[in-house]
């Protein structure tokens, strides 16, 4: 990847905070690697004219002064691929941080991956391979076999292979077409990898969320983001989401959030089980941690970095999920890198392509054909923290636009402690219909009714609710009453789910869809009664506590199921 | 630092707090500077921008009677570093770290730069384990933990900054090493000498810094005063192994010294024509909290900030809870009643409570005893709605046990004299009595054994009018 030119030196003429300008810089292309000053801090050219090139340096440049070395390396921002990412936590430029020392100067995070992996070979010498199809495994790297393929934009003959062994990352383990192919490959980082054909159709990704699973479903390939102010939960249903989710693989992206959250996650990670796998949850899953305090600029590729690791378990055929918090930290390092370059500002400050910049980032979601004619995806999910909990500021209303699935997050709910604080009405899955069509062919017909049902009911409840405030509760018709009832017994009951219970942090799909049909069935129960002249009263004094806490007593559909039958026969000794 | 200094005296222009000086070489970014005017005064400055032979610089006191032809400029060759360690315990300085007690200037062989440097993530230890302040609301249910950074959220008029001191003076750790470093910024003659007084006895034994810098004060210097509070805190805390916890008031302040700053280098504005940054630049100091894996002493931060108009949608206390682990949040309303600390439990929250309070942290009994008080008070306020539009004769007689309950909780847990330190059994007692007046079965929160141990087998109406006059 290195051009001619590479190793030129340039002086800095002009540093504001990240932001450099570099005179007698020759050689270099728009978004090229540079290193700037003793301590050979990473940059990238961000603008070129003829005597000037603007770079964004990824560290902290105090005490950078006109007339320090920039040294072009003559490649873009790139991220090493290999083995080793999986159980790894990484800052923005993909540098490992385990290991690293505990303060983060500037210059001390270096890229040195010097370990040794079990390498097999699967393809034999003189096979015609073509890109992303398969030239060997590494037998070490967690759980997931890795696979080695041939790097895209590249086919040929197999024309050597190494015999399985011990091989470093950083060495040809086979030459295909004339070219070395190492076992850690480098991918640009702001170009998506390519694949053969984007898949038609939806398959759920199942979260182990009710409210998500059985109500905002996201599809694999799908992307979705989750806007709430702080304090509204998105960071836990996040995590939630990263440790029940059933992808193969988990890119965790902390952009620009809490310190001691990630931390939080590290620990978490490394010691839950992993119910695939048997083993840690951290085995397979690549932390990408760039704190709100770490450097500005390496958080703003942090994102593209996220996405491109996703990519990379993709064309090995896997299920990535990406989960970036947050996407609105991101958007504000592109509006102070835009503002102190001069650029003219869009809305509240935002430079004018946050929308195109947002849209391509959710469109390297996607489930496809490899380039090997394999099945992987990437899905995207991001989190949004609207300034104030405004969800009409640009961040927000633009990925709204873009993305498959959203989860809205409200800070009435949370406050009520009602988690995960998804809000019915701000809530949508453009991807629902696909999806119940999906469900019908795997074993349960009935999702999309049902998912109409539950939908409806807190539609109607809201607006009998709004109604209830002024005209008192007593005053309204029986059957509405029931509604109200069983509205409640589906929040309480269905939709709120506690990240800490050992027994409902995870619900499989079955037993989310049993405690709905339960809660559905005690309504039509109480509409047969008020039919039967039972007063409403009579029916909102029963104790529904079996209802409410079946969702932590319970740990499958069939004790639910049991549990539905008691509930609904108490009701009918009412009659 | 290194070689003798170039005096340059060839400032081009004054603009607001920023001087552009020509001529320059070698001069860094984040440089620190040395103004001297005519008269022989020094101020200080930090370098904003370099551009070939120009630098622009930020007075951190002010450009008055900055004369540039007379004026010279020196550069330190090195972002800023202050001499850090224990010497700075029982001192009171201005906002950058000079003495004000009539003492001798500080100084020390281990310095560090004021920026700080960003936390590993990988080493960073969750926060356990709590910072008891001795106010009962804070104690039993926003508990402050060991490395975390829990702020209040106060509007004007409300005695934040009394609560914020009173919490300096008398919180604890069990007995392990343990300093307090306050930062006032923006405070006035009157509240900096309030505090003052109040932290004098902890002051006078060594174990508090106190950094002030009086509303009259050089705006720009409020920028360095967290900062060197931090600065000592994590020395304090990561080399010397103590429990900090960094009191810093009023971060309202502060910011809004950032956006003057920012105005005066004509930056594009965001929110409220904060800089874009104001996220970034919280994050620098709110993140210096914490705990290192394998290391004694920990980073515990609580800012204090008044919401203009009470309006917690403002750029200040937003961008501050999205960064923090919670909040206090203190309510006019409660104040009105005549309670103080005004705290308003059910807005407030600390995210890691968990992790510092309960079994093994500080009662067995704690976490289930505040998940029910919460739970209580947020059906006592339904029921007090309620009792507005129907009368509290329609009310049942459990609702008007809420109501008791909500008196009792007001009266005998929250209210608390200014200079009165309760220990957490205590606080917890007493939330016992506030509990008894509910009916049992409504502490559906509370194992059955945890409650007879507590309350005894009496009938629970007879308690809760004991509380009630006991209030």
């Amino acid at each position: 990847m290195t051009r001619d030119g590479a190793g030129a030196a340039g002086r800095v003429r002009r540093v504001n905070g990240p932001v450099l300008e570099v005179e007698r810089l020759r050689g270099v292309a728009m978004a090229d690697l540079v290193e700037v000053g003793a301590a050979r801090l990473p940059g990238e050219v961000v603008a070129l004219r003829p005597d000037r090139v603007t770079v964004q340096v990824y560290e902290y440049t105090g005490g950078i002064t006109p007339g320090d070395p920039v040294v072009a390396l003559g490649r873009p921002l790139a991220a090493p691929l290999g083995p080793g990412l999986l159980g790894g936590v990484f800052d923005g430029l993909l540098r490992p941080l385990s290991g690293a020392p505990v303060w983060l100067r500037p210059g001390v995070t270096r890229v040195a991956d010097d370990r040794v992996w079990s390498f097999e070979p699967v393809a034999e010498v003189g096979q015609p391979l073509g890109a992303g199809e398969e030239i060997g495994r590494v037998t070490d790297a967690g759980p997931l076999p890795h696979r080695v393929l041939v790097p895209p934009g590249l086919a040929g003959t197999l024309e050597a292979v190494r015999p399985a062994g011990r091989y470093p990352a950083h060495e040809p383990v086979a030459t295909v077409g004339g070219t070395g192919v190492d076992l850690t490959t480098w991918w640009p980082v702001r170009r998506a990898r390519p694949y053969r054909a984007r898949l038609d159709g939806a398959v759920p990704l199942t979260t182990g969320q009710r409210v998500l699973d059985a109500v905002f479903p996201l599809a694999l390939g799908a992307s979705a983001a989750v806007p709430g102010g702080f304090g509204t939960g998105k960071t836990v249903l996040l995590q939630q989401i990263a440790k029940w989710c059933d992808a193969d693989v988990i890119v965790y992206v902390g952009c620009g959030e809490r310190g001691n959250e990630m931390a939080d996650v590290i620990e978490d990670f490394a010691q839950l089980a992993d119910p695939r796998t048997g083993g840690r949850l951290a085995d397979r899953t690549v932390i990408i941690a760039n704190t709100s305090n770490m450097p500005i600029m390496a958080r703003e590729a942090s994102i593209y970095t996220g996405v491109t690791v996703a990519e990379f378990y993709r064309d090995m055929g896997y299920h990535a999920v990406v989960i970036a918090d947050s996407t609105s930290r991101w958007a504000e390092a592109l509006r102070e890198f835009a503002s102190r370059t001069g650029a003219l500002p869009a809305e509240e400050g935002y430079p004018a392509g946050l929308a195109s910049a947002l849209a391509a980032f959710y469109e390297r979601a996607g489930r496809v054909s490899t380039a090997a004619g394999q099945e992987g995806s990437v899905t995207v999910v991001g989190a949004v923290s609207p300034p104030g909990g405004d969800l009409t500021e640009p961040v927000t209303a633009h990925t709204q636009r873009f993305v498959r699935t959203l989860w809205s997050l409200d800070r009435d709910l949370a406050y009520a402690r009602h988690y995960p604080a998804v809000t019915w009405a701000g809530s949508y899955c453009r991807d629902a219909d696909a999806i119940g069509g999906w469900h019908v062919q795997h074993g349960d017909p009935g999702w999309a009714s049902r998912r109409a049902h539950v939908v409806a009911l807190l539609a109607e409840a809201d607006r009998l609710a709004a109604m209830a405030e002024l005209v008192g509760v007593t005053a309204l018709p029986g059957p509405e009453r029931m509604v109200l009832l069983a509205a409640r017994l589906l929040r309480e009951g269905v939709l709120q789910q506690s990240a800490l219970s050992p027994t409902d942090a995870r619900c499989a799909p079955d037993r989310s869809a049993a405690l709905t049909d339960m809660v559905l069935g005690v309504l039509a129960a109480c509409r047969d009664l008020i039919e039967a002249g039972v007063p409403a009263t009579t029916i909102e004094a029963v104790d529904f506590s079996p209802v409410l806490r079946a969702r932590e007593e319970t740990t499958d559909a069939g004790q639910v199921e049991r549990r539905a039958e008691l509930v609904v026969a108490g009701l009918a000794e009412l009659r | 630092m290194s070689g003798p200094a170039i005096e340059y005296g060839t400032i081009d222009e004054v603009r607001g707090p920023l001087v552009i000086v020509r001529g320059v070489s070698g001069v860094g970014w984040d440089e620190f500077a040395r103004i001297r005017l005519g008269s022989g005064e020094l101020r200080h400055g930090l370098v904003l921008e370099v551009d070939g032979d120009l630098a622009v610089v930020q007075i951190l006191e002010d450009t008055h009677g900055l004369d540039p032809a007379t004026a010279t400029v020196t550069f330190d060759g090195a972002p800023l570093r202050i001499p850090v360690g224990p010497q700075w315990l029982g001192r009171v300085c201005n906002g950058r770290g000079v003495p004000i007690d009539g003492g001798p200037p500080i100084v020390g062989t281990t310095t560090a730069p004021v920026n700080g440097s960003p936390l590993n993530p990988t080493v960073r230890q969750p926060p356990a384990d709590p910072v008891l302040t001795g106010i009962s609301a804070i104690d039993a249910l926003t508990t402050l933990v060991r490395g975390q950074k829990l702020p209040i959220f106060s509007v004007a008029g409300l005695p934040h900054l009394e609560l914020a001191t009173q919490i300096a003076a008398q919180a604890s750790v069990g007995g392990e090493p343990f300093s307090v470093v306050v930062a006032g910024m923006g405070l006035t003659h009157t509240d900096a000498a309030a505090a003052r007084d109040v932290l004098e006895e902890r002051s006078a034994a060594g174990e508090l810094l106190l950094l002030l810098n009086t509303a009259d004060e050089p705006v720009i210097e409020r920028i360095l005063t967290p900062r060197i509070a931090l600065t000592v805190a994590e020395h304090l805390a990561f080399t010397l192994g103590r429990h900090v916890l960094v009191v810093v008031a009023d971060m309202t302040n502060y910011c809004e010294a950032v956006r003057e700053v920012s105005a005066a280098r004509g930056e594009i504005p965001a929110r409220h024509a904060y800089p874009g940054y104001l996220y970034s630049d919280l994050a620098s100091l709110y993140e210096r909290c914490g705990r290192i894996r394998g290391r004694p002493g920990s980073v515990t931060i609580l800012p204090v900030l008044t919401m203009p108009a009470g309006d917690i949608t403002h750029p200040v206390p937003d961008l501050t809870g999205y960064i923090t682990e919670g909040q206090i949040v203190l309510s006019a309303e409660v104040y009105g009643r005549g309670i103080t600390p005004p705290i308003d439990p059910l807005s407030s929250l600390s995210r890691l409570m968990r992790h510092g309070a309960g079994p093994g942290r500080t009662r067995d009994d704690h976490l289930d005893v505040a998940a029910q008080l919460l739970a209580a008070l947020a059906r006592a306020r339904q029921v007090r709605e309620l009792a507005e539009l129907v009368g509290s004769g329609a009310l049942t007689a459990t609702d008007r046990c809420y109501l008791t309950f909500e008196d009792a909780f007001t009266q005998v847990l929250v209210d608390q004299r200014v200079d009165e330190a309760r220990s957490l059994d205590d606080t917890l007692d007493r939330a016992w009595r506030a509990l008894a007046a509910l009916p049992r079965p409504e502490l559906t929160m509370l194992p059955a054994t945890v409650v007879a141990a507590h309350l005894g087998t009496v009938a629970a109406a007879d308690d809760g009018a004991e509380a009630a006059s006991d209030a």
